[in-house]
């Protein structure tokens, strides 16, 4: 505890740091995902190659990528930059499969029920295909948000301040409360975001109510049964 | 690109090929402890997620479990052990085991819970015992889900055995951080090169044994159902029926 106090300085300015370097890859992958989700869910023939693409990048462990990632993109192993860049790709990797998922999930009779109604099919897939797959949307987002928070702790071994800075400090100079910390902060910041995360979602969609998807399935589910 | 060139060409050097710390000794080590640590976590995390799948009782628990242990920073449960352990094989094989319970546990549960109750309930009505329709039943018509669990424990299990080569000496990930320490960008990388490839083959092998393990009665159905497609179209007909309970 009195590390905590005499570091609180430190923790605060490295929890900033560690915002900085995974708000913006969860917002990227979201970006990116929901159209390649929607690719898939829209071409059969794409699905496979997507998913599987997808499938292939989430097995590459992360430290490998990130050392062979400034090859690539040109940029020092030490930015910043390289690590927002990894960790997008592996919130794409999750991110998509659950985009997919969410744009089949909604009715085909809804679907085709916007389309008798005028919608044109950009209008529909703003106004009818993404609310109503909006909240499997936010169930995935919220796996990103704790695995990138996780993850970008790792930078911290080849050099990138974050969170992850007070592991490899804490190692280096035996200091078991730093290492401590930084797991408690970790987790607090990862949770956080998964609140406000939450929380937004609420507010964007007052119609997903907790388990009223799921019920709405089951029921189908039963009907389906009798109806066999 | 030329620094990719670079990277195999240190992969393809022959003095990488031999002595200590040769490229197969490295391979060797860090499947060796990938296997031992899946070995003991799936000695722990099996039967706790068969049991919680089988009964449907300790689903709050588990799923609390394996939730929140994923959001614990691999890198600082590795740290944190290596502090209280020393140097040493044993700190990085602890933090490992704790990091692959989580999908095994998931993966086990989630398995078993994908079986349509009513099968279980004829199995029961039968007159199979419990064990027999957790043998029989629940298990084989859960494994794909179940080896899809530790197919993530083992991707896991391999990635982060690669960060464990900062507090112990052992691993392909050894290549990084000795390249990282003299500035060798082409050891750095053929290293990574190498985790790549080892974890994407086995993952590969995982994907096969996923196909392999679906059983007979369950792939003939779905061939049938496929040969007899619907008459009406797709949108007619509602939603169509999705195998298994895809996490």
């Amino acid at each position: 505890m009195n590390w905590l106090w005499s570091n609180l300085d430190l923790v605060g300015e490295l929890m900033l740091v560690h915002l900085a370097l995974s708000v913006p890859a969860i917002i990227l992958s979201f970006v990116a995902s929901v159209p390649i989700g929607w690719l898939a869910h829209r071409y059969r023939w794409s699905r496979g190659v997507l998913l599987s693409l997808c499938g292939l990048l989430y097995a590459i462990p992360s430290l490998a990528l990130f050392v062979a990632l400034p090859p690539i993109t040109g940029l020092s192993l030490r930015s910043p930059l390289n690590l927002v860049i990894a960790l997008t790709l592996y919130g794409i990797a999750v991110l998509v499969r659950t985009a997919a998922d969410a744009f089949d999930s909604v009715e085909p009779d809804v679907r085709q029920s916007a389309t008798a109604m005028g919608y044109s099919s950009t209008g529909r897939f703003w106004g009818v295909d993404l609310p109503l797959a909006g909240p499997v949307l936010v169930s995935g987002l919220r796996v990103v948000i704790v695995s990138t928070v996780s993850l970008a702790t790792v930078g911290a071994v080849i050099g990138v301040q974050s969170l992850g800075s007070l592991f490899t400090d804490g190692f280096q100079r035996g200091i078991q409360a730093e290492i401590f910390t930084g797991i408690v902060a970790t987790i607090v910041l990862a949770l956080a975001l998964d609140w406000a995360c939450v929380r937004i979602g609420r507010l964007l969609m007052p119609w997903s109510r907790p388990d009223a998807a799921h019920r709405r399935r089951s029921i189908e589910r039963v009907e389906r049964v009798d109806a066999a | 690109m030329n620094l990719f060139l670079d990277g195999i060409a240190w992969i393809l050097d022959p003095a990488n090929w031999t002595g200590v710390g040769s490229i197969p000794e490295r391979i060797g080590q860090h499947l060796l402890i990938s296997a031992v640590v899946l070995v003991i976590a799936s000695i722990i995390a099996l039967p706790a997620g068969v049991a919680v799948g089988h009964s449907g009782r300790g689903k709050e628990p588990a799923v609390m479990v394996s939730g929140g242990l994923r959001a614990l920073p691999t890198l600082g449960v590795l740290t944190l052990f290596a502090l209280w352990l020393g140097i040493g094989l044993q700190a990085p094989v602890i933090a490992l085991v704790i990091l692959a319970i989580p999908p095994l546990l998931a993966g086990a549960y989630a398995g078993l819970e994908s079986v349509d109750r009513r099968t279980i309930d004829a199995a029961r009505a039968m007159g199979m015992r419990e064990d027999q329709i957790i043998g029989k039943v629940e298990l084989p018509l859960g494994m794909p889900i179940v080896v899809g669990g530790i197919r993530s424990a083992t991707l896991q299990i391999i990635a982060t055995a690669t960060l464990a080569a900062y507090v112990a000496d052992f691993g392909l990930g050894r290549y990084i951080f000795a390249g990282l320490k003299t500035r060798d960008y082409a050891e750095m990388l053929g290293g990574s090169i190498l985790v790549i490839i080892l974890a994407l083959a086995i993952d590969g092998l995982f994907a096969i044994t996923q196909r392999l393990v679906v059983p007979h009665g369950v792939r003939a159905a779905r061939g049938s159902e496929l040969r007899s497609g619907p008459s009406r179209s797709r949108a007619a007909m509602g939603r169509p029926i999705t195998e298994g309970n895809q996490e």
